[in-house]
């Protein structure tokens, strides 16, 4: 099983890596000591909005426009859940973790590749998840650990994550074999690129959620 | 309020402010989570977030670039490869390998 487990999020830890390390530099770069980029990716595990706090630590911005930026960039994350309501079981501190830790990356896993023993379903998606978490504290702690001061060859490597979602977009349609939901992602993803290229994931997931919804009731039963 | 005691404040508003965000489907839609309807979403929802992911990755990509151009040959090889061999890490390892070295060379 952890062998299988390593083996599905093995893209993640190529994209993660990276991506943590780069987060890790630039906030060293900020003069805070490296453990709190590894308090950041316990704690608050969201590179987006990681990577904005930069931008708002430098201009000095106020903790209340923390609290939005933060809420705005990842309230896509709202749509996320709603595949996983039934999969996640009873409360308990395990279903807290895997909300908790449902990054694009895990629920992209999460919700395509399926465990091989389906009795292990809960094991599988927690192990998943943890799997992806220590993938972003790594690289995250790694980058701030080591600052600038080391100069490898990484250029390219985030092809990782664009690849990861390619090859999950395919086996969503092996899965799905209809056109409506890839057809309907292209239009609100097209009209959110035309309206703003900065929030573009979230206009285009409200988007697509209520042209699906929409779609649904027009149908006839 | 220090320059730590600051930063540990903006860490643990992020911290609260990203849960809720993910936590929130499970606590609002707990009750209804049989519906049709829901099921219906969570059945189509993963293929249309697959698919905005994808274009989001690519979104900030200038195609006039050489980068543009290794992008979509990388890309292109990663859909070709996993169409005719289905396995998802040699796909997306294959499309990545030759993106780094187009880039890098």
């Amino acid at each position: 099983m952890t062998k299988d487990i390593l083996k599905s999020t093995l893209p993640v830890l190529f994209g993660y890596i990276p991506l943590g390390m780069a987060f890790g530099i630039l906030f060293q770069d900020l003069g805070y000591p490296w453990y709190l980029a590894t308090l950041m990716a316990l704690f608050v595990y969201a590179g987006a909005a990681q990577f904005m706090i930069i931008g708002l630590l430098i201009a000095g911005a106020g903790l209340t426009e923390v609290v939005v930026s933060t809420f705005l960039i990842n309230s896509r994350h709202m749509f996320y859940g709603l595949s996983m309501l039934t999969q996640y079981g009873h409360w308990g501190l395990g279903k807290v973790y895997l909300a908790f830790g449902l990054t694009d990356e895990t629920y992209s896993l999460l919700t395509t590749v399926n465990p091989k023993d389906a009795s292990k379903k809960r094991q599988y998606f927690l192990m998943v998840t943890m799997f992806n978490h220590s993938y972003w504290i790594i690289g995250c702690t790694l980058g701030a650990l080591l600052g600038s001061a080391i100069e490898f060859n990484t250029q390219g490597l985030e092809f990782t994550l664009t690849a990861l979602f390619i090859v999950l977009v395919i086996e969503q349609w092996k899965k799905i074999q209809e056109l409506t939901p890839f057809v309907i992602a292209l239009i609100a993803a097209g009209v959110a690129l035309l309206v703003s290229s900065e929030q573009m994931l979230l206009t285009s997931i409200v988007l697509s959620v209520a042209l699906l919804i929409t779609n649904h009731i027009g149908r006839p039963s | 309020m220090s320059n730590l005691e600051h930063i540990l404040v903006v860490i643990l508003l992020m911290t609260i402010a990203t849960f809720i965000t993910r936590i929130f489907p499970f606590i609002f839609f707990h009750r209804h989570k049989e519906h049709p309807v829901m099921d219906y979403v969570a059945k189509y929802t993963p293929p249309m977030i697959m698919s905005i992911l994808v274009v989001y990755v690519l979104k900030d990509v200038n195609f006039s670039t050489d980068t543009g151009l290794y992008t979509i040959i990388s890309a292109l090889v990663t859909i070709v490869v996993h169409l005719w061999k289905s396995n998802s890490l040699l796909s997306i390892f294959s499309g990545t390998f030759l993106y780094m070295f187009l880039l890098q060379i």
